[in-house]
């Protein structure tokens, strides 16, 4: 029988109210001098950004102080704002971007959104019209505030030159807190140059906003009890872990070592658990794999960590995983029961939460039912003989698949440490499928918002911050060109970037979705124009190469390992091929379409 | 509610859960009363599609910069939760306390109500304004502007009454409410 226990209490009670210490005397300054003051006690050393008339002041300030603060001049803010979130994604801290008023905040709202579907801690300053026009439809006045207010975790208009460095304090606290998010600060230009106070960070806390970190021990112990009585469980884990730091995914491993359950995860927690992990089942979800989604649909117990049962991951929400008893630990309690209702709901830090499950599985001397895992992993065994990620290889024309696995060999062999962003669409799915992580903070792709364009940015960002790692982009044709701009960037910061581009000249997930479920009427997915990519790289003053078939490939990757510059890799890979296993929006997870039995398909069914 | 129909959906999205009870709940939130707030909280409902059937808003502790807010919403029990944890995790926001689920409270609102007539039904408006306690706030030859208070039952049943009298306008606050004294221990949630 379930017992429904839902043992999560809310925020609030975790809100205390700020500690009254005295503040330090009053430093006197400008707004500006603020804003670089506060960055650099926010531990910031690189800033991505693009000047304009609202934010001058700053940029002047950014002049004098250029030793002690980095600044990367983008192309477009939108590449500001992914950058940021590759810096953020791939360290772990706070990534900061600054914007001009008007176009420079509009332009930085994709970014500002994917950081807040992807919890992305993210700080941008926006520039404003000086206080007084506000609200008269000044010259680039846009409301940044009321623009960006759904599409961050907090924002706020600075009015007051005496509250700026607060506000920037505490924006980088709320962004890195709980569950991490984008914050905007906007600051009109007569803010920037009026004199006020500074106030250190350890005075600025006004909100007081703690969100609770430690879980409910009473929850645990059910949790602990339930996992230890396990016949069929699993590991749905997310990138609730890769945000609660690299001890969180040292805990899940040790957890797995400890009760042998299989683990899973979403796209956005791929590299908390290694998969060279013998307990790894690959992703789960629309483009996951056999294994992973069939032991998610038949499991007695489901541990969910920092996962949302995002409609990717669950398919059919009435058909989800029907049989299990379901343990859901997150930051966000508004997480909690959203999509699927579950057994046991603990808000806490996912890190925090494994950590106190450790201690009480082995206080109380837990076993995992070896008996029953045994059989569970037998049968899981038999759905890893579907091989469900194979495919057709050909020597005339490049597989997808086959190139993200001599990519994947290539990197294995590399001596450096191996960062990968991806762009949207088949690629990126087959990049989750086909390359393995074994870290966290390795992995950088768009998952909530699903952002074309976010690939090569978000590698520059991470390259600044990892200037010796090797940072693979891998893209798609289309995808690619929605920032291409950014290879200017890459060029000016000598950023040895590489994008691999899969160029099947369609938008492959939409003819995908057009082929199997509408009707195969190709409407404007095929680019009849697409620029010659080796003669684009060369003329943004980066290199550019070509492999047309598989022969070729080995040495181009090759010999885009060996750059020193921005590289683009124009992959010419099959048109045709389709990305499984698949299961159809509004389908279970036991009712995925497979390579081997795309052909059965009944197209005729939509 | 209808079965999802058998065959492949074309949307990305699934098909539609099945709904559950809809119920009224009035929600207690204190805030920071900084600019933006009220849009904050009213976005909110905005974007994810929640119903507002009331909402009060104004200062109660000017030193500390508090308000409350007061919010009647409809929703199945799930999307109640939600809009709980929802308005809890926003930054301004200090505490969310659902009222319905926590033991006896009060609540009151307060309408003008203006009643245009003559003869009989005036002294018909009179009479039934002294049973409700409604005040005459403003009197002219040929209307009356009443205040009311009570529940928003109350002033829907002082509003009914008065439409075949001449009703010709009427403003209402939106519900105010508090908990009544000693209360129960807070519900947690899911329970
Ligand atoms: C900004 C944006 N616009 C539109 C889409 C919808 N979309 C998803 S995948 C895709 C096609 C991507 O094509 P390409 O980059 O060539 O990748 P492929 O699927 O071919 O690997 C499109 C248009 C999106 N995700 N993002
Ligand atoms: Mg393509």
């Amino acid at each position: 029988m379930k017992k429904r226990k839902t043992l999560n209490m809310s925020t609030t009670e975790a809100k205390r109210a700020a500690s009254k210490t005295t503040p330090a005397p009053a430093k006197k300054m400008t707004g500006a001098e603020m804003v670089i003051e506060a960055l650099i006690e926010q531990g910031v050393e690189v800033i991505f950004g693009y000047p304009g008339g609202a934010v001058l002041p700053i940029y002047d300030e950014l002049f004098k102080n250029k030793d002690r603060i980095k600044h990367v001049l983008v192309r477009h803010e939108q590449g500001a704002s992914h950058a940021a979130e590759g810096y953020a994604r791939s360290t772990g801290k706070v990534g900061c971007f600054l914007v001009t008023s008007g176009p420079g905040a509009t332009n930085a709202v994709t970014g500002l959104t994917d950081a807040l579907m992807d919890s992305i801690p993210v700080v941008c300053i926006t520039g404003q019209v000086p206080t007084h026009l506000i609200g008269t439809d000044a010259f680039q006045e846009a409301d940044t505030t009321g623009i960006t207010r759904p599409c961050t975790k907090h924002n706020v208009l600075v009015k007051d030159v005496n509250e700026l460095a607060g506000a920037i304090h505490e924006g980088f606290h709320v962004a890195r807190s709980g569950r991490p998010g984008p914050v905007v600060i906007d600051i009109p230009k007569d803010i920037q140059f009026a004199d006020g106070n500074y106030k250190a960070a350890k005075d600025s806390m006004k909100h007081a906003y703690k969100p609770r970190t430690m879980p409910d021990m009473d929850g645990i112990e059910a949790a602990i009890e339930l996992m230890a009585s396990a016949k069929k469980p699993v590991f749905y884990t997310g990138g609730g872990i890769i945000n609660a730091g690299p001890q969180a995914s040292k805990l899940l491993r040790e957890l797995v070592r400890e009760t042998g359950f299989p683990v899973t995860s979403t796209l956005m927690g791929l590299g908390a658990y290694p998969a060279s992990g013998k307990e790894w089942l690959g992703m789960l979800g629309m483009h996951g794999t056999f294994e992973a989604n069939w032991a998610m649909h038949d499991c007695d117990v489901m541990i969910c960590i920092g996962a949302r049962f995002d409609d990717r991951v669950t398919g059919r929400v009435d058909a989800f995983s029907p049989n299990s008893v379901k343990i859901h630990i997150d930051i966000d309690p508004s997480s909690i029961n959203k999509n699927v209702p579950v057994d046991i709901g603990l808000i806490a830090d996912a890190g925090e939460a494994m950590k106190a499950m450790l201690q009480i599985w082995r206080a109380k001397g837990c076993k995992s039912d070896s008996a029953a895992l045994k059989k569970w992993w037998k049968q899981i065994d038999q759905w890893r003989g579907q091989n469900c990620l194979a495919y057709k290889n050909s020597d005339k024309i490049i597989k997808p698949q086959y190139a993200l696995q001599r990519l994947a060999h290539f990197i294995s062999k590399d001596p450096r440490d191996a960062y990968v962003s991806t762009e949207v669409g088949q690629h990126q799915m087959w990049a989750a499928q086909f390359l393995p992580f074994d870290q966290p903070n390795r992995w950088m792709t768009s998952g909530g918002l699903g952002t074309m364009g976010y690939g090569l940015p978000a590698a520059i960002g991470a390259q600044m911050a990892h200037k010796d790692a090797l940072v693979i982009d891998v893209a798609g044709e289309a995808s690619i060109l929605m920032n291409i701009q950014e290879m200017s960037t890459a060029v000016q910061y000598r950023l040895p970037v590489k994008v691999f581009i899969m160029n099947n000249q369609w938008m492959g997930m939409v003819r995908q979705w057009q082929e199997l479920l509408h009707g195969e009427r190709y409407s404007e997915s095929y680019t009849d124009s697409l620029p010659d990519f080796v003669k684009l790289a060369e003329a943004y003053g980066g290199i550019g190469l070509r492999a047309e078939t598989p022969q070729e490939l080995d040495d181009v990757i090759k010999e885009m390992m060996k750059t020193d510059k921005v590289t683009l890799v124009d992959v010419r890979i099959d048109q045709r091929e389709n990305c499984f296993p698949m299961i159809p929006s509004g389908k279970a997870h036991n009712e995925m379409i497979l390579s081997a039995d795309a052909d059965k398909f009944d197209k005729k069914l939509v | 509610m209808a079965k999802p129909k058998e065959k492949v959906s074309k949307s990305v999205y699934g098909a539609t859960p099945v709904t559950q009870q809809v119920e009224s709940h009035t929600i207690s939130i204190l805030v920071i009363n900084e600019p933006g707030v009220l849009a904050r909280v009213i976005g909110l409902f905005a974007g994810r599609g929640y119903n507002i059937e009331s909402l009060t808003v104004a200062e109660t502790d000017h030193d500390k910069h508090l308000s409350r807010i007061t919010i009647v919403v409809t929703g199945t029990p799930r999307v109640i939760e939600q809009i709980k944890t929802q308005l809890d995790r926003m930054v301004p926001v200090q505490k969310v306390r659902d009222l319905t689920t926590t033991g006896p409270f009060v609540d009151r609102e307060l309408a003008l109500v203006q009643v245009k007539s003559e003869g009989d039904q005036r002294i018909e408006a009179l009479r039934i304004a002294d049973i409700f306690r409604a005040r005459v706030v403003d009197s002219t030859l040929d209307s009356f502007i009443f205040e009311v208070t009570g529940t928003a039952g109350k002033i829907d049943a002082f509003v009914n009454l008065m439409r075949p009298l001449g009703l010709a306008d009427v403003s209402r606050t939106g519900v105010a409410a508090l908990s009544r004294g000693k209360m129960k221990k807070e519900i947690k949630k899911g329970e």
